[in-house]
């Protein structure tokens, strides 16, 4: 199971953060092309980019790249950029409709070919309007190189005719479409970013929130956050007792040819048992069972 | 046997203006008063920092008297004392001994101004030369933001409050003549008093001693920057880990982002855990006084104050108490609060695979930085941790070799980057309990090989063969010296 909790934002202009994001350990990084940097940046971000991909600092970190759209004059420059080292997944921007991922599918499919390579970029498309939130159903079952669809709020909110607050009425239908569209095609789902740094508390709310709901993760914007997201994520001790039980109790009846079990009067069956070991597999990547660091 | 002195009568008449006798018009008059000649040694402190007015000014009027082939010997200089450098090149001082250089002047020097190695010594080691006999202070000018007309002085009141006197403490208690100089005249007795009626000779009032926004500037804040963030949250598991972590246990943090932030997470983990702190030692700062207040931390022992909140609590919280520098760190005191210390956060700017550490040449070998109470904590604390990114910007931070030795490799226990941690070979035991925490433990060595895959092999320094500082152990032996830097 890869986890993927934290989706960290860096702006592919900021060398600093190029430079540094991966000593944070985010579960993805996430370089971006688009929104974050300037017209007059869109080439050196893109060559920065393509050297840090390849860089060995990012070697044991999944990487993305939000590239710009395909019909702007930097989408093909920065797929080929990114394809070319060796990128982990591609975030589609904007995504409306099948036919943005097609598209997107087919010209990287263009790219892998042309310089034979073995591995399958991934897609991620992100949903920022009504029309994708729609068709959330249909584009994530679109394509097997998609791995998850994610929320981007504000462009949604401005489509929306409303705007961003703290408690995110405006973004409960869309989470939950998003979500179920996510599920029902066996992907992930991924929630927008939250840009006020600052507010730790809503921070907080939002993710207890939207982990709730069942998102994988979320997008960020700064690393300072990822350690709080990754100890909401954590199971708790009571979880992680529980899920130990269940794995021990499951092995001994395995060992003992015996049929379905049962754990204080209540029966344990394969999706318990496989829910029990996601859980341990969590609780081993966030820190909490003492393999790694809860960073 | 010698011939006793047979008593004679004299005349009882007491006039009140003896009784401020002390008090000199001019800072001219209070240095004729003092002797001071060509060739002594004259001293200076540093709790002002930044905002110190009082180094310059008297060194003006010394300068303008015609006083040559002075030795100066200051606690530590700051970026605002570059003026010295006229009188370096004019000959008036031509020695210098301090715990740091730093901005125009550290760069004057590592290019060769002075003929004389300037003695960079720590702050125990400093009350161990004084107390040597090697560094005799003939006239010590002594700022205080407060004195009584017969000179007890002290720090935590007064327009120019800087806390802590620690470091005057120890220099008026070895100079033959102290002049004390403030800008606010108390009545008598201003007491309780750092610096004593029975240690100042002169007193002279001037116009100010410091500069109130200065002396405090930038120490408290908590940082975000993120790998600040990441390097205090890894220090505060490293020290939670470490089996001192208990009741009673005591602390000792620098300023600066990660330092700061250690506490706080420390202090959150002490509440979580019900652990109280026996005392806080060192440069004192608004977080270790927070976690005074909070019951976190029973008593702070303060040599300097670092900013207005730990200034303002010293004179204000009777278990926020004043040592002097021999009773913080002198190696030869009859009792340095260090050999109580169970833990110290130290920084780095280079720290190489033998775990030596320096914190007084930046990356191009130019002075700009300060010895200050590195080497005596980590050498008596139970575990000293070095906290530094693994690269800034493009340099790397551990070196094969570090340009200066300021703390042995011998007296560090841990280095913690934000790239990995590493433990010293000699602890065996605290390698595992980490490791058994969950913490990622690295060779120094790799972390070496890692940030020279990242930043490349830095140029060589060049240097002649002029050496222009010499780094003096606690001890008083010389455990380094800086050669002069090219042009």
């Amino acid at each position: 199971m890869r986890l993927r909790r934290s989706m960290l934002f860096v702006p592919g202009s900021n060398t600093s953060m190029v430079c540094n994001a991966f000593v944070y350990k985010p579960d993805t990084v996430m370089f971006d092309l688009e929104d974050s940097v300037a017209i007059s940046e869109k080439d050196s971000a893109r060559l920065m980019v393509f050297h840090a991909l390849q860089h060995f600092t990012y070697a044991d970190v999944e990487t993305a790249v939000r590239v710009n759209p395909l019909e702007s004059p930097y989408g093909l420059l920065d797929l080929e950029a990114v394809i070319r080292a060796g990128v982990d997944i591609v975030r589609l921007p904007k995504t409306d409709t099948v036919d943005d991922v097609l598209d997107m599918q087919n010209a990287i499919e263009k790219i892998e070919k042309e310089i034979g390579s073995k591995k399958e970029t991934k897609l991620l498309a992100a949903i920022e309007s009504a029309l994708g939130v729609v068709n959330a159903v249909d584009i994530a079952r679109c394509s097997k190189r998609l791995m998850g669809i994610a929320l981007g709020a504000e462009d949604f909110v401005r489509d929306l005719r409303t705007q961003r607050t703290k408690e995110g009425l405006e973004l409960s239908a869309a989470r939950s479409h998003i979500l179920l569209a996510a599920r029902a095609a066996k992907i992930n789902a991924f929630d927008s970013v939250f840009s006020d740094v600052k507010d730790k508390e809503g921070f907080i709310r939002e993710v207890t929130y939207i982990k709730g709901l069942g998102f994988d993760g979320k997008s960020l914007v700064n690393p300072n956050q990822i350690s709080t997201l990754h100890s909401i994520y954590a199971p708790t001790k009571q979880e992680i007792e529980w899920a130990l039980e269940v794995i021990e109790a499951s092995e001994h009846a395995k060992k003992h040819g015996l049929g379905v079990i049962s754990i204080d009067g209540k029966m344990v069956d394969a999706p318990i048992i496989a829910r029990a070991k996601s859980v341990i597999e969590l609780a081993k990547a966030s820190g909490v069972m003492g393999d790694d660091e809860d960073e | 046997m010698s011939e006793k002195k047979v008593y004679k009568k004299f005349i009882k008449d007491i006039q009140e203006e003896q009784r401020s006798e002390k008090i000199c018009q001019s800072i001219e008059e209070a240095i004729k008063k003092s002797g001071l000649k060509d060739g002594m040694t004259i001293s200076f402190h540093h709790a002002f920092r930044g905002g110190d007015k009082v180094l310059n000014l008297v060194m003006d009027i010394i300068a303008k008297m015609g006083f040559k082939d002075l030795t100066l010997a200051s606690s530590s200089l700051a970026s605002v004392h570059d003026e010295l450098i006229t009188h370096i090149k004019n000959k008036v001082v031509t020695n210098i001994y301090t715990s740091g250089l730093r901005s125009a002047l550290g760069e004057a020097i590592s290019y060769g101004l002075l003929d004389k190695p300037v003695q960079i010594h720590s702050h125990g080691g400093r009350v161990h030369l004084l107390q040597s006999g090697e560094l005799q202070i003939d006239v010590a000018f002594i700022g205080v933001p407060s004195i009584d007309r017969f000179g007890n002085a002290s720090g935590y009141k007064g327009r120019s409050r800087c806390g802590s006197l620690g470091y005057a403490m120890s220099d008026a208690q070895y100079a033959k003549y102290v002049i004390a100089l403030s800008e606010s005249l108390e009545p008598y007795p201003n007491m309780p008093a750092s610096i004593s009626q029975d240690q100042v000779d002169s007193i002279v009032l001037v116009e100010e001693v410091g500069d109130p926004s200065k002396i405090g500037e930038g120490a408290t804040r908590m940082t975000t920057n993120p790998k600040e963030l990441l390097l205090a949250r890894r220090t505060a598991r490293v020290i939670e880990h470490s089996g001192l972590f208990k009741n009673g246990y005591s602390l000792q943090t620098g300023t600066g982002g990660a330092s700061l932030a250690t506490t706080i997470f420390l202090s959150e983990r002490m509440e979580e855990k019900n652990i109280k702190a026996s005392f806080g030692l060192g440069g004192i700062t608004g977080t270790m006084v927070y976690m005074l207040k909070r019951g976190l931390i029973d008593k702070l022992l303060d040599v300097q104050s670092f900013d207005e909140f730990a200034a303002k609590s010293l004179g204000e919280n009777p278990n926020h108490i004043e040592i002097s520098a021999n009773e913080y760190a002198n190696p030869s005191s009859k009792g340095a609060a260090i050999k109580q210390l169970d833990v110290v956060v130290l920084s780095a700017l280079e720290i190489d695979i033998n775990f030596n550490v320096n914190v007084i040449t930046g990356s191009k070998g130019l002075l700009r930085g300060a010895s200050g109470g590195h080497s005596d904590t980590a050498a008596e604390a139970k575990l000293a941790i070095i906290v530094a990114p693994l690269t800034r910007g493009r340099i790397p931070t551990v070196r094969s070799r570090v340009n200066a030795i300021v703390t042995p490799g011998e007296s560090v226990d841990v280095y913690v980057s934000d790239q990995g941690i590493a433990v010293h070979p000699r602890n065996v035991e605290l390698k595992k309990r980490l490791i058994k925490a969950g913490l990622t433990i690295v060779d120094i060595e790799d972390l070496h090989k890692r940030a020279i895959a990242i930043c490349g092999q830095p140029q060589k320094i060049k240097h002649t063969d002029k050496v222009v500082a010499q780094i003096r152990y606690r001890d008083g032996s010389v455990i380094d010296e800086i050669k002069q830097l090219v042009k």
